[in-house]
């Protein structure tokens, strides 16, 4: 920094900036080319400075907190298959004045509409091929263009509604386009998320700014795919490929902002031409649909044929027009790199001018003569793929940059010859650096912008700033976040404050109330699951205590109780010999698998108490020894899984979905309790055998203050099957059942369905039971008539 | 020549499935100066709740239908009069391979038939290099298409043998290539592929072979079944030749087209979308006479 004169009015900077170095032709977006420090950054470096590196650290983990909590994860692809990882926030907000973000809105909207064009020519007339404006080879290997799409007309006009373009600045500051991103973009519910995780950070200086909100554009977007709806009572739905996509959290995220409900493939079916989703209340229509696979996936029947998260006949309830898709099936064709060598000639032929925003000088070497060009300028290209939809900077395994293999070889130039056509060769670009924090110093590092335009009825509006992706290290190879590269916030900074804006204020065009009975069948079946792991767990975890309790207290597993217990445990498939069993490793697996599928539909307390108490089984099953050890850690696990069904239960919302979690909870409730007291009850239990039943009911406070006497068949019948008073009684799971089932919907008129008219049915014989008429027959027939349950309720609900 | 053609396909699942949802390729298509079609007929059973009749990218003619119930057994019978008047031949300008990209670079058109559809890979013809090296070796010294073409062709029919138990609908080409025995539809892969990699677009052609043969000759491989073969473009002004490299002719007047695509992929005569949960088990037959 000795060179440059870094100083602005009343800050010292010398700590945060004796590392920043701004590399030789290249630009940077802190200082500009004179050297000084561009004014729109004066607010945060004044701010930085003046913070201790306590407060700082402090604002950061406040920051990352943030997104600890929300659970917000992307997940990595590598060698040893995916997992989850942090998002990777770079705190540094990237500052970029009003006016030249509207430049760049503005050109970005010029290319969007010129990307509609191009979608609408190659899916329809094809003139831009018979013009010679496009070569048909290129399309016709371009593996996203979609042949069964071709003629259909999108329902509403539009092909493209939600696109986003990765943009860098050059050498000589301008902005140019590096990618095209039509398929169906991810990272707008990021850069949300990334917005508020950065405003944690700084808040009092986001505050003082003039930041442009975001929460408008989502809002304008909401309203467009809302005005999509026919005049029925057709839906806006998002669909995922499922929570196995690395942008899986995202989709849920969304869904639950907007407020649509997300489904997968499977939830959908075709019928008459309409695209229906299945729900508990039969099919009903689906008029939009906001898709976040890839089109291929989305119609096995036409498409990919091995899809098996996409829903078959698609395509022809979009040949019939009754649903819009967006972006529309096929969209991904434009994302091909090769693509951007005819955008500009194209963009001339179409506007009479050039674009605005150019994208980074292509070529296409399936043309001689632009093969020959790439060829004798291999020098200052990347030659890769031409079919890539990555960024330029993100390489293929065969790609050529600056003349160079991957071996570190001059590329032999037959090899450009004979496999032109599935080359492009892209101008490498410097992109600019910008700030990122280093242990407390700011450093330059390359930077790429997302911008993401939705189509309104007013046209493009652009998502003012929220996703700028910081490179690892200097290169600008590190910027992909599958590499390491990390994002940050983008603080387009206004001359007046902006109008707060919310998702909740402004103009609506109606009030919306999602109507009861919507809920897709998958999420009520993961529902009823989660319900029914969690609680089965629970049994477990109560078994387990007492097991190990009969241990602690008599020294052996020998002593009948404890070996009664243990048989138990094994009919359920656990062994007790195992101080934590995988079984409830396994369960809680399932449990969190279930949770996971429904993801838009959990409070996210909910979702970090099921992890926190699956790890923390886990642990303990890594050191946990029997006995007394194993029941201490038992009650931990019961506090806080009792812990998690408080959150759940309390904190939901009494959606249908709700219903279907309390229905599984009392099914396994109302199963293990009968199971128990077949078995205590019976004539081969060992003596203790109706004290452990009270224990493991969880009912000894009440047995005490409820019978002066000692346990005896008739009071544990009474306290734990007819008693509906207590919670843990089989009659109050049936009631509690009934409780839920009421809000199903009915079979048709006021007719009861076979599932809600059989939980009336065991209220009714429990009702009118007494202790001394419950024979051990008639609790085998009680847990028969239960364990149809389930079988009854799929049959009703879950097709 | 006047053809009856009836087909029968019929399908047995071990347990009934449901979400039946099937497109069928099945009925000849009409191709101007070579086929007409006087009458075709798809019968489904069980009836299909819904069925609609459209023409797919390639201009075949597609069935889409749709069972409500779950199902345990379908079957499908086409039936249909085909005309293929005796072609009207006339010397097709022989073009050199070596004017063949020329050619190709003149064609600005993504239509149906446009070549460029049949040069880059397919879904079930990737590219392959010991088909390509044996393409490379065969064809040497040929001066034109067609004479390539009819190179491969020949090549493939001496090296390859029939062998219906070898080869699994969903065998890979290359395997077929490797062990030199399948059935016309691997015969037409490896016919495809090798063209392809010369630089010579390739496409599919599935359709019948009729049954009886003339007085004095042998009975052709692929009658009593639906049959494939492949297309070959041979410039823009001969267009397209097909050529049957299971049996080592061209194609003609005992040939009926069902229709064209790239590969098998987009010609598959049944194409469903079942939730399965045991095995299934195929059944098909063809009669075919001349009237």
């Amino acid at each position: 920094m000795s060179d440059l004169q870094l100083n602005v009015p009343d800050i010292d900077l010398a700590h945060l900036l004796g590392d920043y170095r701004v590399l030789p032709g290249i630009a940077d977006e802190l200082i500009d080319f004179q050297g000084n420090i561009r004014p729109v950054w004066h607010p945060l470096l004044r701010h930085l400075a003046g913070l201790s590196a306590e407060e700082l650290d402090l604002a950061l983990t406040r920051a990352d907190q943030y997104l600890r909590d929300g659970g917000v994860y992307f997940r990595q692809y590598g060698k040893e298959g995916s997992t989850e990882r942090d998002w990777p926030l770079s705190h540094v907000p990237l500052m970029i004045e009003q006016d030249e973000w509207e430049t760049i809105a503005a050109g970005l909207a010029e290319r969007a509409d010129l990307l509609e064009s191009m979608m609408a020519d190659v899916y329809g007339e094809n003139r831009l091929v018979a013009e010679g404006l496009l070569p048909p080879a290129l399309l016709a290997a371009n593996p996203e263009w979609l042949r069964p799409a071709v003629g259909i007309t999108p329902r509403g006009g539009a092909f493209l509604r939600h696109v986003a373009f990765d943009i860098g600045r050059g050498p000589d500051g301008n902005w140019w386009v590096l990618g095209d991103r039509t398929q169906a973009p991810s990272g707008a519910g990021f850069a949300l998320e990334t917005r508020m995780a950065t405003n944690r950070a700084f808040s009092a200086l986001m505050h003082e700014t003039n930041v442009m909100r975001l929460a408008g554009f989502f809002r304008r977007f909401r309203d467009a795919l809302e005005a999509l709806r026919g005049s029925g009572r057709g839906r806006v739905a998002i669909l995922t490929p499922g929570p196995l996509n690395d942008t899986y959290f995202e989709h849920a995220y969304i869904a639950r902002y907007l407020g649509f409900t997300l489904m997968q493939g499977a939830d959908l079916t075709v019928e008459n031409d309409r695209l229906m989703v299945r729900t508990v209340s039969g099919l009903m229509p689906v008029d939009v649909l906001w898709r976040r696979l890839d089109s291929g996936w989305a119609d096995p029947l036409e498409l990919e044929e091995g899809s098996r998260i996409g829903t078959p006949g698609m395509l022809g309830a979009l040949r019939a027009g009754s649903c819009t898709v967006i972006n529309a099936i096929g969209s991904g064709v434009l994302e091909a790199r090769a693509m951007m060598a005819f955008t500009p000639r194209i963009a001339e032929h179409l506007t009479g001018k050039p674009l605005a925003l150019p994208n980074i000088a292509t070529w296409w070497c399936g043309d001689e003569n632009a093969r020959e060009y790439a060829i004798a300028n291999a020098g200052r290209m990347t030659i890769d793929n031409a079919m890539s939809t990555r960024l330029p900077f993100d390489h293929g395994p065969d790609v050529v940059i600056a003349g160079k293999t991957v071996d570190g070889g001059d590329v032999n130039p037959d090899w450009i010859r004979q496999n032109g056509a599935g080359l492009a060769a892209q101008e490498i670009l410097s992109l600019s650096t910008a700030p990122a924090l280093v242990e407390g110093r700011l450093v330059a590092r390359p930077m790429s912008l997302r911008v993401f335009l939705a189509r309104t009825g007013d046209g493009w509006t652009a998502m003012p700033g929220g996703f700028a992706r910081i490179g690892r290290s200097g290169e600008s190879a590190g910027i992909a976040m599958q590499r390491g590269g990390s994002v940050s916030d983008v603080w387009v900074v206004a001359q007046r404050p902006d109008p707060a804006e919310s998702l909740l204020t402004g103009k609506r065009a109606k009030v919306r109330r999602l109507e009861p009975g919507s809920l897709p069948s998958t999420a009520a079946d993961n529902l009823l699951w989660l319900g029914r792991y969690v609680e089965r767990a629970e049994d477990q975890i109560r078994l387990l205590r007492a097991y190990h309790l009969r241990i602690a207290e008599s020294g052996s597993a020998d002593y009948p109780l404890a070996s009664h217990i243990a048989g138990q445990l094994e009919f359920i498939g656990v062994d007790p010999a195992i101080p934590v069993p995988a079984g409830l490793v396994a369960d809680l697996d399932a449990a969190l698998r279930s949770a996971g599928n429904v993801r838009d539909r959990f409070s996210i307390d909910g979702w970090n108490a099921l992890v926190d108490l699956k790890q923390t089984t886990v642990n303990f099953a890594s050191r946990v020894t029997t006995g007394d050890d194993a029941a201490r850690a038992y009650s931990v696990l019961l506090r806080k899984i009792s812990g998690f069904t408080g959150l759940v239960h309390e904190n939901m919302y009494r959606f249908i979905g709700w219903r279907f979690l309390g229905i599984g909870r009392a099914l396994e409730r109302a199963q293990a309790m009968l199971r128990l007291l077949q078995d205590c009850t019976g004539e081969g239990a060992p003596a203790g055998a109706l004290d452990l039943a009270i224990e493991v009911g969880d009912s000894v406070m009440t047995h005490r203050r409820r019978y002066s006497v000692e346990t005896d068949r008739e009071t544990v019948i009474e306290l734990l099957l007819l008693d509906e008073m207590n919670p843990r009684s089989a009659h109050h799971q049936f009631r509690a059942m009934n409780d839920h089932a009421i809000f199903l919907p009915k079979a048709g008129g006021d007719t009861l369905t076979p599932f809600q008219a059989r939980v009336v049915e065991l209220v009714t014989t429990l009702s009118t039971s007494t202790a001394d008429q419950v024979s051990a027959d008639s609790l085998a027939g009680l847990a028969r008539h239960a364990g149809e349950l389930p079988a009854l309720l799929a049959s009703s609900y879950l097709h | 020549m006047l053809y009856d053609i009836r087909l029968a396909i019929e399908y047995a699942y071990d347990a009934p499935a449901d979400g039946g949802r099937h497109v069928l390729r099945l009925l000849p298509r009409e191709i101007r100066g070579i086929q007409k079609v006087l009458e075709a007929t798809v019968e489904c059973t069980p009836q299909p709740v819904e069925r609609a009749e459209r023409r797919d990218f390639f201009g075949n003619a597609a069935v889409d239908i749709r069972y409500g119930e779950a199902v345990t057994r379908t079957g499908f019978v086409m039936r249909a009069r085909v005309e293929r008047p005796a072609p009207v031949t006339m010397p097709a300008p022989a073009l050199a391979l070596a004017d063949l990209a020329g050619d190709l670079a003149a064609t600005r058109s993504l239509g149906p038939d446009s070549p460029h559809h049949f040069l880059p890979p397919s879904p079930r013809v990737p590219p392959d290099g010991a088909i390509a090296a044996w393409a490379l070796g065969v064809t040497e010294g040929a001066g034109t298409v067609l004479e390539a073409a009819r190179r491969v062709c020949n090549a493939l029919n001496d090296e390859m043998a029939f062998d219906p138990d070898f080869t699994a609908v969903d065998m890979p080409h290359a395997d077929a290539f490797a062990a030199r025995r399948g059935v016309c539809q691997d015969f037409t892969h490896i016919m495809i592929g090798a063209l392809r990699s010369l630089g010579i677009p390739a496409g599919y052609v599935s359709g019948f072979l009729r049954t009886l043969p003339p007085e004095g000759q042998s009975r052709l491989e692929g009658a009593d079944a639906m049959h494939a073969w492949v297309r070959v473009w041979c410039g823009g002004k001969a267009g397209w030749a097909e050529l049957d490299p299971t049996n080592r002719m061209d194609a003609g007047q005992d040939h009926v087209v069902v229709a064209h695509g790239r590969d098998y992929f987009d010609v598959a005569p049944v194409k469903g979308h079942l939730r399965l949960s045991g095995g299934q088990t195929t059944t098909q037959s063809v009669d075919m006479v001349s009237v």
